[in-house]
């Protein structure tokens, strides 16, 4: 049994019932303690009622993945009572209410069951059912701290700074803590051997999820327009968006300088931040893969016509509606595709919420010097999990790099103005802004059309507009994010991997070399894949591509977009819907080698 | 959608604007439309409303979809910024771009095909959300390019040119706009230009959506017996309720206020509509009496045109959402950027 700093517990609860404050309670109280931590919510499509698991792992090492075993179960939820009771680790804990008797043929011997009267204990010194059933939570939060000797010094400094203007409720929070805390203390032997001891490793982190970065991200590239539908896991893209707007966004007389529309539809919003990113703001949307698949036919539109509109898809498992609570990585070829007839994009794969803030910019910078719409590929478990990641920071000597504009100097001197004509020789023609200069109007269109702009049915002009747009777009593979990549010394195989399946797999790698068994990992973030990339592959005999869909995604692409061959790389796929754990990394990859 | 360049040829004595502009100068490209194609003649009505308002053709955005209709913004307006976007998806392109830059004057061309049909949706919810867009439906009751299948405007009973009759209810943009609270309503006739003319004037100065059915009959697919969106048909059952006309000019808003029979609407950028009532009671502000004369005159089969409805609006989208009055595209980055110190100081809520 795992001990100090190192341990995962799962809590099972029914959603609606305020459980997510109690556990973000927990969880930031252990942040607090400077202990690292990471916490995963796995929960339904659902409002109320329905059964939810809010997975904590405590790793003083700093290993975020999702823990693959669960050392102690807290289960609040007699609906799921049996399978939370065989969740729990052999020779490990698990909490639960005793207020009513349990299924005496749910037993097992291998563990300690703890049983705390939880409903009992708010019964008797709360009022009114809401009351009881939020106070609940609070309470196991309290037995949990006496359980895992939690600072409840950091618990009630919390308390009294979220409810410094409602004393009642802090009064009602700090009593709920105690008679977890005391029943705990005075019924079992506290603190049990996994248990919490202060750390100095979370000051100069932040606890944040990646859509909140993302909004947070758009803000500080200077994004105008937003246009969006709702759609499960990005909303909360919006939500923060929009906060921060409310924040950083007003003009000295209360105005709004940005715009937010909740559009009709996922198309309606791609046809409004295309129109915007035409007309010349900063302009994007958020969604989720129902949302792309909806929006195709106008990335098309944007990808022919060269229009900077910036795409985030935050995605969720599918097929079809699929598992809209549940994490996948099964739109990476649908977002680099994306679209009727020959399309390629520009797609960047954040692993967390730092790269989330980080690539929001950096997708406006690249959509408006490349003049092509660009993807930031993001997941459920990235989008609204929260992370523990480095502080944000910010540069102030950035400037957004608005690509080939012609101004209305430029326009006045020179003679005649064409739209798609590659003067430089880069593959990228100028842009001009609507209204600015009556030589920079053009006429935009996703039918055929040449150089010059005008409508055409002709091969030669068609052929030499279409094949400029591939090398456009592979051109910049030298200026997205580039991989990342750790060698060890007498490496035996390469790994490769994307977007939020990092934690997992560098963790595995660290558990492969202590074993003797050195690998060397690559980490891409974009697509186009930069030189670096093929080069990696090239390096190893074999590599593992790992990811999370059905397909393997990326290792089609790699197929499809590099020269490499089948015999140098090994798809390894981990798609039910939880985040990657570096126990799936490990055996699928010793399954993989079999 | 072939291009074909107009020979740029004036007569010295054509008339100028207050840009010094002739009317030659708001044309496009010659039209590849079939002869005598209703579209073609409300193109050259836009081109009229244009060229008497004196705007800066590169001021001015022209956008559509997929169709007839939509391939009309390349034969008006050559120095204008051109958009044709996907089918039935204008009203979302100039939902954004309007976004992006509200000061431009934004005009959407779409036919029956593309705002009825694939398009409903984005016609109904840029209207309720006002977006200052004049939105002109050139509806001709069919589709054309794929060569005559039925549109949903197409009334019950009328006949397609090889003898299908049509059972389906039609939907009618004018009294569907009625009910989505739009806030400039209109129809006409594009054999009809005096008429069309000021209509446009007047929409295109309205601070909001404004929609105007225009009756375009097809010459190839919709124009034998049978058909109610033939010149034939609409000739003979159109009348106009009202009639419009626009005077330019800056004052403040004001509230409608009746001068003997017409009634003037003040819109906010200082214009002045003059709208007469020629139909015994019908009258254009009064929204429900408007919807249930238009509606019992259509059960007749005839064709109401005129500015149907008008009350100017209380503001646009730009209005409901707050935005600051300089267009957003102007606004320079260090506005926008909250810089580090703020980033920092945000730090400290994530712990």
């Amino acid at each position: 049994m795992s001990g100090v700093n190192d341990f995962s517990l799962r809590i099972a609860t029914v959603n609606g019932t305020g459980s997510a404050s109690a556990n973000g309670m927990l969880m930031q109280a252990i942040f607090r303690m400077g202990v690292p931590i990471s916490g995963k919510n796995v929960f339904p499509s659902n409002i109320q009622g329905l059964p939810t698991w809010y997975e904590i792992r405590v790793n003083g090492d700093g290993h975020t993945a999702r823990a693959p075993a669960f050392q102690l179960v807290v289960a609040m939820n007699p609906q799921t009572y049996k399978d939370d009771l065989d969740s729990v680790e052999s020779g490990g804990w698990l909490l639960v209410d005793s207020s009513f008797p349990l299924d005496p043929r749910l037993k097992r011997d291998d563990i300690t069951i703890l049983g705390v009267p939880l409903a009992r204990m708010c019964g008797k010194n709360f009022e009114g059912s809401r009351t009881r059933i939020l106070m609940k939570n609070i309470a196991y939060v309290g037995a949990l701290g006496a359980l895992l000797d939690l600072d409840m010094d950091v618990v009630r400094s919390m308390l009294h700074e979220k409810f410094a203007k409602k004393k009642h409720l802090a009064d009602a929070n700090d009593l709920a803590i105690k008679l977890g805390y005391d029943y705990a203390k005075a019924h079992f032997d506290c603190p049990l051997p996994i248990r919490l001891q202060p750390l100095d490793k979370t000051s100069d982190q932040i606890m944040i999820d990646g859509n909140t970065a993302v909004g947070l991200g758009c803000v500080y590239a200077g994004a105008t327009v937003a246009a969006w539908y709702p759609i499960t896991p990005s909303t909360s893209v919006m939500d923060g968006f929009t906060k921060f707007c409310g924040r950083y966004r007003k003009t000295e007389d209360g105005k709004n300088n940005h715009i937010i529309m909740q559009a009709e539809d996922e198309l309606s919003a791609a046809g409004m931040t295309i129109g915007a990113a035409w007309a010349g703001a900063r302009a994007f949307t958020s969604t989720a893969g129902p949302g792309i698949s909806l929006m195709s036919e106008f990335i098309g539109l944007a990808y022919y016509a060269e229009i900077p509109a910036v795409f985030v898809n935050v995605q969720r498992t599918g097929p079809s509606t699929g598992m809209p609570t549940r994490t996948q990585q099964g739109d990476i070829l649908t977002c680099v595709y994306c679209s009727h007839g020959d399309t390629l994009h520009i797609a960047l794969f954040p692993a967390n919420p730092g790269e989330c803030f980080t690539m929001a910019r950096d997708m406006f910078d690249l959509a408006e010097r490349y003049q092509t719409p660009t993807f930031l590929v993001s997941d459920l478990d990235i989008g609204m999990n929260d992370w523990m990641v480095p502080r944000f920071s910010w540069d102030d000597s950035y400037t957004v790099d608005r690509g080939k504009v012609l101004n209305k100097a430029d326009l006045e001197e020179i003679e005649a103005y064409y739209r798609y004509l590659d003067v430089d020789g880069d593959e990228i023609p100028y842009r001009t802004i609507p209204g600015v200069h009556p030589k920079g109007a053009y006429f935009t269109r996703g039918s055929g059309h040449d150089k010059y702009g005008k409508y055409t049915e002709k091969s030669g002009p068609y052929l030499e507009v279409v094949d400029r747009l591939r090398r456009k777009v592979l051109s910049a593979k030298d200026s997205v994010p580039q991989p990342i990549i750790e060698r060890r010394e007498g490496a035996r195989f390469g790994v490769v991997t994307i977007g939020g399946c990092d934690g997992a797999v560098r963790e595995a790698a660290e558990r492969w070399e202590a074993e003797g068994m050195p690998v060397d990992v690559m980490r891409i973030r974009a697509f186009p894949f930069p030189d670096s990339v093929e080069a990696f592959l090239r390096e190893h005999d074999k590599n593992f591509i790992i990811e999370q869909n059905r397909d393997g995604q990326l290792y089609q692409l790699l197929l499809n977009e590099t020269d490499i061959t089948k015999d140098r790389i090994v798809s390894v796929r981990d798609y039910g819907g939880l985040p990657l754990s570096a126990k799936a990394v490990r055996e699928g990859v010793s399954g993989a080698m079999a | 959608m072939t291009h074909i360049a107009k020979p740029i040829a004036r007569h010295p004595k054509l008339a100028k604007n207050d840009l010094g502009l002739t009317y030659r100068d708001y044309e496009g490209s010659l039209s590849t439309l079939c002869a005598g194609c209703g579209h073609d003649s409300t193109t050259a009505a836009i081109v009229q409303a244009f060229w008497r308002l004196s705007v800066e053709p590169h001021r001015v955005v022209k956008l559509s979809g997929i169709g007839c209709s939509s391939k009309t913004p390349t034969y008006f307006l050559r120095d204008a910024h051109g958009f044709n976007s996907v089918h039935g998806r204008m009203p979302s392109v100039a939902t954004g771009a309007n976004a992006a830059n509200g000061e431009l004057m934004y005009i959407g061309i779409s036919g029956d095909g593309d705002s009825l049909s694939i398009g409903l949706g984005q016609l109904c919810h840029a209207s309720r959300r006002n977006v200052n867009l004049t939105y002109v439906l050139e509806n001709n009751g069919v589709y054309g390019l794929t060569k005559g299948q039925f549109s949903a405007s197409a009334d019950v009973g009328s006949k397609a040119k090889k003898g299908a009759v049509n059972r389906a209810a039609p939907i009618d943009p004018v009294l569907l706009a009625m009910t989505l609270g739009a806030t400039f309503v209109a129809r006409s006739f594009s054999g009809d230009k005096a008429q069309l003319v000021p209509i446009l004037e007047a929409a295109l100065r309205h601070k909001g959506f404004a929609l105007i059915d225009v009756i375009s009959p097809c010459v190839t697919f919709n124009e034998h017996k049978g058909s109610t969106k033939s010149y034939m048909y609409t000739r003979e059952h159109y009348r106009h309720v009202t009639e419009a006309s626009l005077v330019p000019g800056c004052g403040e808003l004001q509230a409608t206020q009746k001068r003997g029979e017409a009634t003037e609407v003040k819109l906010h950028d200082g214009s002045t509509v003059l709208l007469r009532s020629v139909a015994d009671d019908y009258d254009p502000h009064d929204r429900a009496s408007a919807f249930a004369n238009l509606s019992r005159m259509q059960a007749r089969g005839e064709v109401p045109t005129g500015i149907l409805y008008l009350q100017e609006s209380d503001g646009d989208m730009h209005t409901m959402s707050g935005t600051t009055d300089t267009p957003l595209v102007e606004l320079p980055y260090a506005d926008l950027c909250p810089g580090s110190g703020a980033l920092d100081k945000l730090m400290d809520e994530f712990r």
